[in-house]
Formats: C-alpha cells, structure tokens, sequence
C-alpha cells in the first residue's frame, strides 16, 4: 500500500481541465431567472433514479473517479434530499417512482433546482409512450436544466453542473 | 424416457430456434416442476404470453435447453413457486403483467404492479375477473404487506427506493435484532418502464435499442442476447468478424463493471483507495470502447446480423494499449486487496451464500461461481467465438463477499487475455449480415443465452410474420440471486448490508422490466 500511495505523490495527477467556459456559459445562459439567484460557489446534489437503466447512473458514478474529480468544484453528492440543492434526476419517471420523486421534492429545502440527466429524463426518451412512464421528470416536478445523451458523458453531466454554479454567480 | 427429453423431442418440429419449445399440458407441466425440485433441471425463466406460460428448463450438467408451454384457456396455469421457490417472483409477474394466475401460489401478492399504472395486466389478453374486494389485486404502495418476523426486542428498518448513494430505486425492509438481521425482504417494482409493452409490435431494430437499456449496465450483454434470438429466428448466419468484435465489446462491459464493482466492494468496507485505483481502469476502459467502438458503454453497437460499426486499426490499437496498462496496474490492487487484513477483516465471511440455495435458485455469474457452481453460459451452452477460444472459468466454494471478490478479480484477468487473443485472431470481412430476405415475412421465435458480467441473460423472442416483434422476453440474471441476497444478509449486521449487497450487485432495472 505505502508504494502505491508514494507513486500517488510523485506521478503527474490525473485529473483533467474543466469543460470549455463557453459550453458552461451557454448552458448557464439557458437556465431560467429563478436559478440565477446566489447559489455560493458550492452545489449540494441529490440524484434520484425514476426509473433510468442505470446507465445515466454508471456516468454520474464516474464522475467521481480522478479524471473529473467533481469534489474540486465544490460540488458534491450528498445522502439526503433536506442536504440537497439540486435534484439530479434520472429517468423516464416510472410511474411506481413518481410519488417517491415527488416526495424527494418537496424534501428538498429551497431554493432548489431539478435538472434532467439524459434523454429519458429530458421527455421519456426511448420509453416514451408506455403505460408505466410519466415521460420525463417534467410531467412531475418542474426541471431547471436538461442535459441529453444516452447516456450523457461525464463531460456533458459535468458541464451542465458547472453552468448551475455560474448562473448562481450572476 | 423422462419429461425433459419428451419435451425436447416434441419441440423439434416446433418453431423456436436453435433449442425447441413445445406445449404440454397441466400434468406435464406439474412432473417438469417435479424435477426443477429433484435438482436435475434448472429454471432458466418463466414468462407469460397472451393466453400461455412459458418456462425455460436446462439440464443440470447438460447442454441442452428446452422451453415448455402451458396454454390457459381459464387464465391459471399450475404453479411452479408452490414446489419449486425460484419461480414465486415471476409467477407474480406474469400474474402482474397478463393476468394469468399461478394456481396454488404460495405468495399471492402483487410484483411489479404498484397499483399506480391506471391499468391492470397491461400486456394481457386473456384477463380472468377477480372476484370482487379481492385485497391483493391493487395496493397503495404504502399497504405492501411484508413478510413477517415477530419476537421481543424486533425492530424494523425501511431502505428507500430513494437511497443514500448514487445507486437505483428499491425498497429493503429489515427486521432486526439489535444489530443483527433477522430477515430482510426486498421489494422491487420501482423502475418498471413496461419495456416488454413497448417491445411488442416494434420493429427489430427499435426492440434492439430497447433491449440494449433493460439493464444499462449490461447493455452489451442484453442486446447480445436479444440478437441472437432474433438471428436464431430469422436464420441470419452471422459474419466471423462480428462474432468476433461481439465478443470483445462483451469482454470489455465485464471488464469495466468487475473493475467498478471491486472498487466499490472495497469502498463499503471504507478502503477508498481501491476505490480511487479501479475507478481510473474503469474509466480507462471506457474511454478505449469509445475510441474503439464510439461509445462509452457501447449502446447500440450490437444490432441484428452483426455489429454496428467496424473496428478501426486506431481502435485496436487503443484496445491493445488498455490491456497493457491494465496488465501492468492491476496486479498491485490484487496484492493490495489481499494485504490488508483490515478490508479481509470486513470481507472474509461476512455474506455467506449457501452452495444448495446457489443451485437451487439456479443462480449464475459471480454470486453462483463464488460458492460453487461452475455455470458459465460462454462455457455451458457455448456460442460463436467462444465455443472454439480456451479460458478459465473462475470458481470458488467459500460463498462469501471475499470469494465474489476474487471471482471478479479472475475474470477481469481472463477478459484481458480474451480481448487479446481476440484482436490477435480479428478475422477480416464484413460486420454486417445482409438482413433483406433472410426469412422476412416469416414468423418464427428464437431463444438465446449470453454470458453478461453478473451472470446469463436469456432472451425469448417471437417474431410475427410482418418481421416485428409480436413477444419479447429478456430474463435478467439477478431474478435467481435477489432471493439469495436475502439469505446472505441473514445473521450479520446491518452495517455489513452495502458490502453484501454491493459484492451481489443485482440491477433492479433488469428484473423491473
């Protein structure tokens, strides 16, 4: 163990650039008045999975890894809504988690803001139309920000997060 | 001749591909049951079908598959659960999802129907009316009536859907004692996205992409599965090449999620170190698929006849390039998760599967190989390019957290020897079978089985005579170790609940449909 922690100390960090500012500033651009008030320069997320395949899951997952490293932004996950900022939020909306999301909701203090992860979430995606979907997270909480993909890179969930924390700056 | 060989004998005739399926009555139905509980078949999937029950059987030891049907012109058919226990959370489902009921159900609650769909038996034709009041038709979430566990000093803790981590929606109820679980019951349901409603009457290629996010993690596996049975069906002859980039896009998915799932392992016994290490091979492996395949988790690149897009020189040499980091990183984690007595300490004995709940539920990948049972459908029920490509199948007989720790560990090691001897031996030519003509407008079903990372995926699949889906099944491996899970918890302390549960990793969006 004390090797691989000495080559932690002396290799070149992994850890890459954060995305491109005009990506964030568009994104953060898009994001409506209400979420423009002051955020600070941290953000509390609380993810909920309404039903995605767990592939928006897998790419949330890895944002963590030393590649992207969220924590240097001052974002981070956090295990409970009444902790939480902003809900990331997965999914078709299944109609069996509907009422658990929504609760999730209105646990979570204001202000607060919802953002869409993934096509699904954004208008049910490939699920769209079945008896078990709400098609998307909007039908049952208002959402702040989508970010599409199937499932969105870690890149492209990242910089949506980021634009969060400039439009919380303006 | 016994049942199984009656069965097989009668289906060859019949119009499922390449293992035959074939209608049996309520009283052979019962004597297959007979031997699900004698030990000498296993239940691969039970799944219903407008106006019928389907039940996918293997020979223990044997090769061969069989698929049995059971028409139900009154809506019920025997069940299956009433001797046999793997059975009761499908029979709830096709109960659920077609309204044919298992006669003699040993549980008779609701599965997947949380009584928030605004339909009942959505997918089901041939509706049986419930008598009036009947209280387990259609329940409020919250009335879901658990199993129960009474003595003094009980306590009950409910987990979710809405957990801590970053992880899917379920509901875990714990009745303890003090510290110790005394039972744990899981209830699933949460992300049912009617998947099968939706692949019913789509055209293949949509039912493929559909397939391909059953269970995301395992998209690779799933549509794998999903295509051969149509390919099965259809008689579409597969080009060498494909199977051959088939194979490494299957070995790099069990690579990328055995890395995570170590990492995460050691993460809930608090050694994030592990953690840190696999996640950067993990992503790492990602990166490569996309630079070889275009796409991280390699969606949508099986398709039916073959694969999607081509492997570039510059992939293969991405692939080759990942191997060689892996192969030179790796062996330090190893040594590190087997140096530190303090993450053994957590890991060693804690979780325990019993082998004979292991082969009775059928339970294959890491959570049957760590305690004892060899399945591997890559080396059991062999399928192009692994029938004719030497590999170990990694085993273990200690059944614990430790065991499905180690299990991984082998076969991340034999996934990179696979995707090496794989690029080694590319053959050339197409990717792509040419699908026009190949037995369009004909209807015609297939069955296939396919190793994914947790274990055998097994996809059923009817195709009607205008080429579209008329019935689409795909049984994710986790149905035959959720149930096992429960037993594993059984005993040890709630903290030790992330650990076992994350060394099962079982999707809750493979079996939640």
């Amino acid at each position: 163990m004390r090797k691989l922690l000495l080559q932690g100390l002396f290799k070149a960090p992994l850890t890459e650039r954060a995305p491109e500012d005009d990506a964030v500033a568009r994104l953060a651009a898009e994001l409506d008045g209400a979420a423009r008030a002051r955020l600070g320069r941290s953000l509390s997320i609380r993810e909920v999975d309404a039903g995605s395949c767990n592939g928006c899951e897998l790419e949330i997952h890895a944002l963590g890894n030393a590649f992207y490293d969220l924590d240097r932004f001052g974002i981070r996950f956090v295990a409970s809504p009444r902790h939480a900022d902003v809900l990331l939020v997965t999914g078709p909306v299944s109609k069996n988690m509907a009422e658990a999301l929504k609760r999730t909701y209105d646990a979570t203090p204001g202000p607060k803001w919802v953002v869409a992860a993934g096509d699904c979430a954004i208008n049910g995606g490939i699920f769209a139309g079945s008896y078990a979907c709400a098609d998307g997270v909007g039908a049952v909480v208002p959402v702040d920000l989508r970010i599409p993909g199937c499932p969105p890179s870690p890149v492209d969930v990242l910089t949506g997060l980021l634009a969060l924390v400039e439009a919380g700056k303006g | 001749m016994d049942a199984f060989t009656q069965l097989f004998e009668k289906g060859r005739n019949g119009p499922c591909r390449p293992w035959p399926r074939a209608e049996v009555s309520a009283a052979e139905w019962t004597a297959l049951t007979g031997h699900l509980v004698a030990g000498d078949l296993v239940l691969m999937g039970l799944w219903g079908d407008a106006g019928a029950a389907h039940m996918a059987l293997r020979e223990e030891g044997g090769g061969r598959l069989a698929v049995a049907t059971c028409p139900c012109p009154d809506g019920t058919f025997p069940s299956v659960a009433r001797h046999h226990a793997p059975a009761a959370r499908l029979e709830r489902t096709v109960r659920d999802l077609f309204g044919l009921v298992a006669e003699g159900a040993p549980d008779p609650r609701p599965w997947l129907d949380h009584g928030r769909w605004g339909v009942r038996h959505p997918l089901g034709t041939s509706v049986r009316a419930e008598p009036a009041g009947d209280a387990n038709v259609v329940l409020a979430a919250d009335a879901y009536p658990f199993l129960a566990a009474e003595g003094e000093g009980l306590h009950q803790i409910p987990v979710g859907p809405v957990h801590a981590g970053i992880i899917e929606p379920g509901h875990f109820r714990f009745s303890c004692y003090g510290e110790t679980v005394v039972r744990l019951e899981g209830r699933l349901g949460y992300v049912h996205k009617g998947i099968e409603g939706l692949m019913a009457g789509a055209d293949i290629a949509r039912a493929a992409r559909l397939a391909g996010r059953q269970s995301g993690d395992s998209t690779v596996a799933y549509a794998l599965a999903f295509c051969r049975a149509v390919e099965a069906a259809r008689g579409i002859v597969v080009p060498e090449r494909a199977h051959a980039l088939r194979a490494v896009m299957a070995e790099l998915e069990r690579l990328a999620n055995h890395l995570g799932d170590i990492g995460g392992i050691c993460n809930d016994a608090a050694f994030a170190l592990m953690l840190a290490h696999c996640g950067v091979l993990r992503e790492l492996v990602l990166r490569a698929s996309a630079r070889g395949f275009g796409h991280r988790l390699m969606m949508d690149k099986v398709v039916p006849g073959g694969v999607a897009c081509d492997l570039a020189p510059e992939g293969v040499a991405a692939l080759r390039a990942l191997v060689a980091h892996a192969r030179a990183a790796f062996p330090a984690l190893v040594e590190l998760y087997d140096n530190t007595a303090s993450l053994q300490d957590r890991t060693v004995g804690t979780g325990f599967t019993r082998p004979d709940h292991v082969r009775q539920f059928g339970a294959g990948g890491y959570v049957g190989r760590a305690s004892g049972r060899a399945f591997d459908a890559r080396r059991s029920l062999p399928y192009p390019p692994y029938d004719r490509l030497p590999f170990e199948v990694a085993g273990r007989t200690e059944g614990d957290v430790n065991a499905r720790v180690w299990v991984r560990i082998r076969e991340v090691e034999e996934s990179l020897g696979l995707i090496v001897r794989l690029l080694d031996t590319l053959p050339a030519g197409p990717v792509l079978a040419e699908l026009n003509g190949t037995g369009e407008g004909r209807a015609g079903e297939g069955l296939a089985v396919v190793e994914g990372f947790r274990g055998d995926v097994l996809a059923f699949v009817a195709l009607g005579a205008d080429g579209r889906v008329r019935r689409a099944h795909l049984r994710d491996p986790s149905w035959f170790q959720w149930p096992l899970l429960e037993t594993a918890i059984e005993g040890n302390i709630v903290a030790d609940f992330p650990l076992c549960n994350k060394s099962f990793n079982c999707s809750y969006s493979g079996v939640d449909l």
